[in-house]
């Protein structure tokens, strides 16, 4: 539990940028790649649950 | 296909709505009367419940997690049951979450009003509240996906996502950020010490506007604004990329909340770019909600829901364009630690959070008292009331703020600083008076919706179980074209808790574990040692009257920072700050450089009455420190728990720790006795026993304030960069 030591810089730190932005990048791309294809009666149903109850 | 039966239960949501209410009513008063204390100090009584630095916390807590965690709940419970076609999972789990909910808030104020508090912003509470809060979510969360589990409506639309993503979230963050040592039973040291908890408390701190201030009103915003306008969303599409792009990102933007700060430049450039890239979905939801009014503006012109929404809405696109704004690093230099973040957070709070539950209250009485609101006139006399009480606060609060760091980066023509501190302060106390009338007028609106609610209550019938009707889900669910892995998402809902989480702890992790695991070029500084017995205490009563929130201990590295305050701050100074207290705010001084500025005298007519030191200070008297005894015998249980910390106290050092402490409280007090100034105070004050002082809380406090920045200040300096 010796949390005490502390840094100014890392080294090799691009890689925790750039994985990271990798990962968000790739799955938000997947998202909207699939929010635009799908399938417009699904969507016109699933917005108007709001309406129906 | 069988259709079957079933009620909705209206009693919880109506629980929580009043519980929202009446919380509301409490959190703004308390704000109000800090409000007023920051110009007129003496209206904290000289009593130390009263204080501003115990008053704020309550004041923060109780509108966050009080009325809008009510407010939260309310609508969670009322939508999540009508968009799964199914009564809530539980009423028994339903009860008990309401009723812990409520005792949390109760001992939330009252732990707060005594001083326990863990000293970090908006995790103030000590840990046995934070296990119950713990417990209470997870029954918040196994009533929420045991309904999600039982509905009969197929899809999960997204008002629900954004639930999940709440639920998911606010566990993880609370979990994380409370990790701290107990040394007594309602006392504990932060597991984290300096940097990694400044990290850790931003990364909490900033999330929990997004997770708890956000995300769950957004998904009320998707369910309530088609409902009161009666129509679908603009675009379920842009719904669903606002709602992974949101949760993705804001996970990463705690840092900006750090800029210019000892925390590695890494860490500040991610927070910045995350930030700036928020500005993206933060529009698109707010875009899609008002564009979900197109052709329909003509009933917002009628009905006071809608006039309460569009605000709202609107709000949230104000404060989520300027967030990213405040995350520039340049503009971020002139804006933190001023007023400009108080006005920033409260079109946050007064017209995104506020207005929202507003408009959900008047929308959901009435339902569920199945009578028409008492009086529409009234609703929109609210409207304008809040309207103006809003802008009255907050455009004196942005124009105190700039003020403010315009007068303390001036330098005269000689290079020297062109005001003093406390100039830069009095400068703008019409500011602050104008933005109390602001906040007292916003209350009344809130008073007066409280009339009208209450007279729609006694007019109505209450409908408990509202009856409803859907068919059951049916076990094979027909899929449309090629969605079948968002439908195998759909179909299991806890899956889609976990790839929520996994989502949002990606981020997590790759911000805060660097600062954990990498070992190399730790900027240690050989000169920092451990607290001394008396100073720990001091620092402990530091943080239980909240100093952090008018102080901070942060020295950032411009020109005018360094001239004023001494020495920028280091990380490496920060290694036993358990919890780190760098504050966020500035209506007094950086105190980072505090040791050996001012001579103990100084410090003890200061903080007796600061106008003795200090005319025109609107800092509070601390009367209660001169005659309150120091309490030693809880000083070996600190020393334990610093250890187990890691504090390299040597071992068996908390037996020696109160003799050393005596010895130090006795130097100080010996010195103070000598001063003629405090000498003629005590001959005329009959609650002054100087003959005692050694054993009272002011000289620890004394002890820690002249301890506070002078580890490194023998060391020799490297020369202090010129700075933008």
């Amino acid at each position: 539990m010796k949390f005490i030591n502390y840094l100014e810089k890392i080294s090799g730190v691009d890689i925790y940028a750039l994985s990271s932005f990798s990962i968000f990048f790739v799955f938000f791309i997947l998202m909207t790649i699939w929010a635009l294809k799908a399938d417009k009666n699904m969507i016109n149903e699933i917005n108007n649950l709001p309406l129906n109850n | 296909m069988q259709v079957e039966k079933f009620y909705y239960d209206n009693k919880i949501v109506k629980m929580f709505a009043y519980a929202s209410v009446l919380w509301g009513v409490v959190g703004m008063l308390a704000g109000l009367l800090i409000a007023v204390q920051i110009y007129l100090p003496g209206a904290n009584f000289n009593l130390p419940y009263t204080t501003f630095g115990r008053v704020r916390p309550i004041h923060t807590n109780a509108v966050i997690f009080a009325f809008v965690g009510n407010g939260i709940f309310m609508g969670v419970y009322y939508s999540l049951q009508r968009l799964c076609k199914a009564r809530m999972f539980s009423d028994a789990l339903g009860k008990i979450h309401f009723w812990v909910w409520q005792l949390i808030i109760v001992a939330a104020a009252i732990t707060l009003c005594l001083g326990y508090t863990s000293g970090k912003e908006y995790a103030e509470l000590e840990w046995p509240i934070d296990i119950a809060i713990t417990l209470v979510w997870v029954v918040f969360g196994i009533n929420m996906f045991g309904t999600l589990i039982k509905r009969r409506e197929s899809h999960i639309y997204v008002a629900i996502w954004f639930y999940i993503a709440t639920w998911v979230t606010v566990a993880m963050l609370h979990i994380v950020n409370s990790f701290e040592i107990p040394f007594s039973f309602m006392k504990s040291y932060s597991f984290y010490a300096g940097v990694q908890d400044a990290l850790i408390q931003w990364w909490y701190g900033h999330n929990a506007v997004a997770f708890f201030l956000t995300t769950p009103y957004l998904g009320m915003m998707y369910y309530f604004l088609p409902k009161a306008a009666n129509r679908p969303v603009y675009s379920y599409r842009l719904s669903i990329v606002h709602f992974w792009a949101l949760i993705f990102i804001y996970i990463w933007a705690g840092p900006h909340h750090l800029l210019y700060t000892a925390l590695p430049d890494w860490a500040q450039s991610l927070g910045t770019v995350f930030s700036i890239m928020l500005i993206a979905p933060s529009w698109g939801g707010m875009l899609n909600g008002l564009f979900t009014l197109r052709g329909a503006w003509d009933k917002v012109r009628e009905d006071p829901v809608l006039k309460f929404m569009v605000v709202a809405v609107t709000c949230y696109g104000m404060a989520t364009f300027e967030g990213p704004m405040l995350s520039i690093k340049s503009v971020n230099a002139i804006t933190h630690f001023t007023d400009w973040t108080i006005a920033h957070v409260h079109v946050g709070a007064l017209g995104w959070n506020g207005f929202l539950t507003f408009s959900v209250l008047y929308y959901l009485i009435p339902k569920m008292f199945n009578t028409p609101l008492y009086s529409k006139k009234l609703a929109t006399n609210h409207f304008w009331i809040g309207t103006i009480g809003i802008v009255l606060y907050v455009i004196p609060m942005y124009w105190a703020g700039f003020t403010q760091a315009e007068m303390w980066k001036q330098f005269t023509e000689e290079g020297t600083l062109k005001y003093q501190f406390l100039e830069t302060v009095t400068h703008i106390i019409p500011m602050y008076i104008t933005r109390s009338l602001g906040g007292a007028l916003y209350i009344s609106g809130v008073l007066i919706m409280v009339y009208n609610l209450f007279k729609t209550v006694k007019a109505g019938n209450f409908v408990a179980d509202e009856a409803a009707e859907a068919p059951a889900l049916p076990k094979v669910v027909e899929t449309h074209g090629k969605q079948y892995w968002h439908r195998w998402i759909e179909a299991r809902p806890i899956q889609m808790l976990i790839f929520s989480l996994v989502a949002v702890a990606i981020g997590g992790i790759l911000e805060i574990v660097p600062t954990f695991l990498i070992k190399e070029n730790i900027p240690t500084i050989a000169s920092v040692k451990p607290y001394t017995p008396l100073e720990l205490q001091g620092r402990d009563i530091y943080i239980r009257e909240g100093c952090y929130l008018c102080h901070s201990q942060m020295i950032r590295p411009f020109r005018d920072e360094v001239v004023r305050y001494g020495e920028y701050s280091k990380a490496g100074e920060f290694v036993y700050d358990h919890p780190f207290q760098w504050g966020s705010k500035r209506t007094g001084p950086d105190l980072a450089r505090e040791g050996g500025k001012n001579p103990d005298s100084w410090h003890f007519m200061h903080m007796m009455n600061p106008r003795n030191t200090s005319d025109k200070s609107i800092m509070p008297n601390y009367p209660w420190l001169y005659t309150n005894d120091l309490d030693t015998a809880i000083t070996p249980a600190k020393i334990r728990a610093m250890q187990t910390l890691g504090v390299p106290y040597p071992k068996g050092y908390d037996q020696q720790a109160n003799t050393d402490l005596q010895a130090q409280a006795k130097k100080i007090a010996d010195g103070l006795k000598g001063d003629d100034q405090i000498k003629k105070l005590a001959a005329v004050s009959e609650d002054l026993d100087l003959n005692n002082i050694q054993k009272k809380e002011i000289i620890a406090l004394i002890s820690y304030l002249q301890r506070i920045g002078t580890d490194i200040k023998g060391e020799k300096k490297p020369a202090t960069a010129s700075l933008p």
